[in-house]
């Protein structure tokens, strides 16, 4: 996409990127991402952003974590070197399984945050040394942006920075755009 | 747009836009260090370096040179480990509960009494490494494969159950704050001019951008750490209390100890919170952001918490003498008039008594009377703490066992240098971090920010 263009509109306030977001789609146009400094409640449906299954991959992992944690105590404490502990010999998991519920789910909590945050960072980009891609360094101030690319939508370059300068912008740019 | 109740209490003040918010935040990171900051931070180094001269002579000569003896084997580091653990509840308790809970006013709060947490909770591992006394066999504690059999740890003892809770609570409060961190980083980087201060802060923001589906993904993880967090403190400190009433010792061996104890670290947690945050508001000049309204809000959930501990400690007492276990009834009448009394009278006015004065409106909402109490509540926490451990060992079953714990100076400098290393570390903390989360409170400056008040009630009028 050597020649296609991108289009950064600016707004100065999120209220007013919200309407000027909804106006846009209704006309057919494809809004690429929206920058902001704080989350924008209720930008993921208009510009068709799906809700994130991160919940899911937290939950697996914490699964994870309670299986390793209980074939952990049982190999330990079953079957490699069962201790007589005050009369109380362990030699079955299912008796001793009281005793070993605390570590079974601070082990979940440990692998579900953990592994959740892992693959946070992951699928956000975000690991030390990135580069940052906002298009503005107001961007994590108080500034709000759309970005819409030429090559995504139907229009031409013009015609959509027409059609974004009649949605009241802040400022608005157009670039050749590097991916 | 969420609306809120015009007659509800501003959250901030001053007439803010989001470009103010950053300013008040990132400023004092861009400009020189203030005087102050730069007196407070050379006696706290100095207190932290005492501290590690003490232990490091600890370590080299035996945890003898503590007053510990074959009676009292468990005094000051365990009274200080509970104490420091105790007071890293809150930070989790205002992130992730009150997250849970949507309260709004946790914003202004919530990252530099995490950064509290995280900084307790180091202090507090500090206390078992050393008690260990051959702290460089530490990683013994975790169940790895040896030469010894294989032995491994013993997975029926709340001492190891510790090691996994705290471990894990430790690391899950660090990733949540950081997680909250990384925006805040990237708004520092953007701002800054000078370039290796951009190129550390860039790392450090991990080259956030903020775009639509990454704001997306942080509410959904802060939303599923909140949930995970929220039951991990409850646990965490419910370890810590079974460290105690899995053991046969009279006074110790009580179910009531589990929520007595989590109730207590929120207690001591939210003193601390208050103590450090009444000074920063002031040093920082973030008294629109922090003001009466958070102070007040604080002080609720410290009368709810030390009423909860009152309780707790008047109904240890009626079980003691209703169960007719004798050596349990010794154990409370020796608390209260044994030779250790003092420290139990200390320990009854500062937390069941001085949280009760904040029934009274002007107490709760005076800044000055707060800082006063926050302090009575902290000493008053490390009292109780030192009660349930030093009494009830000194005299137990054995007549012919008994004796008498007195702390040397090694017991008193270990501590104040634990004291000195959390100060400069959340001295540091507030010098180069972001104090406030300064993105999520620009996500309540409408609902909550007195210009929209103001608004609102001009249009109802």
């Amino acid at each position: 996409m050597a020649d296609s263009k991108v289009l950064h509109v600016m707004y100065d306030d999120d209220m007013k990127l919200l309407d000027a977001a909804r106006e846009l789609v209704a006309q057919g146009i494809h809004i690429k991402d929206v920058y902001s400094p704080f989350p924008v409640h209720g930008i993921d449906p208009v510009i068709g952003i799906k809700r994130t299954r991160l919940a899911i991959v937290s939950f697996m992992f914490a699964m994870t974590g309670t299986s390793l944690a209980l074939l952990g105590m049982w190999y330990f404490m079953i079957s490699d070197w069962p201790m007589n502990i005050g009369g109380k010999p362990s030699f079955s998991l299912i008796e001793n399984i009281p005793a070993f519920v605390p570590v079974t789910f601070e082990f979940s909590v440990l692998c579900g945050a953990h592994g959740m945050a892992i693959t946070y960072l992951l699928r956000n980009g975000t690991l030390p040394g990135m580069p940052a891609t906002n298009p503005d360094p107001r961007t994590t101030d108080d500034m709000f942006v759309i970005e819409i690319l030429d090559t995504e939508n139907d229009m031409t370059a013009d015609e959509l920075e027409a059609a974004a300068s009649k949605t009241s912008p802040f400022e608005m740019s157009t670039k050749q755009y590097v991916a | 747009m969420q609306q809120e109740a015009a007659i509800r209490e501003p959250l901030i003040l001053g007439n803010k836009t989001y470009k103010d918010i950053t300013d008040d935040v990132v400023g004092p990171i861009v400009g020189p260090a203030p005087r102050g900051w730069k007196i407070l931070i050379t006696i706290s180094s100095l207190v932290a370096l005492y501290g590690i001269g003490c232990i490091l002579y600890l370590i080299g000569t035996g945890i003898g040179v503590w007053g510990l003896n074959k009676t009292v084997g468990w005094a000051w580091d365990i009274t200080n480990f509970v104490w420091w653990v105790g007071i890293g509840h809150a930070g989790t308790l205002i992130s992730a509960v009150l997250l849970l809970f949507r309260q709004k006013w946790r914003m202004a709060i919530n990252r530099s009494a995490e950064a509290m947490t995280i900084f307790a909770v180091i202090m507090a591992a500090v206390f078992p490494g050393i008690h260990m006394g051959r702290i460089w066999v530490g990683y013994w504690v975790f169940p790895l494969p040896n030469q010894f059999g294989s032995l491994w740890v013993n997975f029926n003892s709340p001492l190891l159950w510790d090691v996994f809770a705290i471990s894990t609570y430790f690391s899950v409060s660090l990733v949540f704050w950081y997680i909250g961190l990384i925006p805040d980083f990237a708004t520092i980087r953007d701002r800054m001019t000078k370039p290796l201060a951009r190129k550390i802060y860039g790392i450090l923001s991990f080259g956030w951008s903020g775009r639509a589906k990454q704001w997306s993904r942080f509410e959904e993880v802060s939303l599923v750490l909140a949930g995970i967090a929220t039951p991990l403190v409850f646990s965490v400190h419910s370890i810590v209390s079974m460290d105690f009433a899995t053991a046969v010792i009279p006074g110790w061996h009580t179910t009531i100890f589990p929520p007595y104890f989590v109730s207590g670290a929120v207690f001591s947690g939210f003193a601390m919170v208050q103590t450090l945050l009444l000074v920063m508001r002031k040093a920082m000049k973030l008294e629109d952001y922090i003001h009466v309204r958070h102070v007040e809000y604080m002080n609720i959930v410290i009368i709810v918490t030390g009423s909860i501990v009152g309780v707790a400690y008047l109904t240890e007492l009626f079980i003691s003498w209703y169960s007719g276990v004798e050596y349990e009834s010794y154990a409370f009448i020796n608390r209260f008039s044994g030779p250790y009394a003092l420290s139990y009278w200390t320990m009854m006015t500062c937390n069941v008594i001085s949280p009760q004065l904040f029934w009274f409106k002007k107490i709760r909402r005076s800044l000055v009377a707060t800082f006063a109490l926050s302090i009575v509540v902290n000493i008053g926490m490390w009292f109780e703490r030192y009660v349930i451990i030093v009494t009830s060992l000194h005299r137990d079953y054995n007549p012919s066992s008994w004796g008498e714990f007195n702390a040397t100076s090694m017991d008193v400098g270990v501590f104040i240098g634990t004291l000195g290393i959390f100060l400069t570390l959340f001295l540091l903390f507030t010098r180069f971090f972001p104090v406030l989360a300064l993105n999520e409170l620009k996500s309540i400056l409408k609902s909550s920010g007195d210009s929209q008040k103001a608004l609102q009630n001009k249009e109802s009028k």
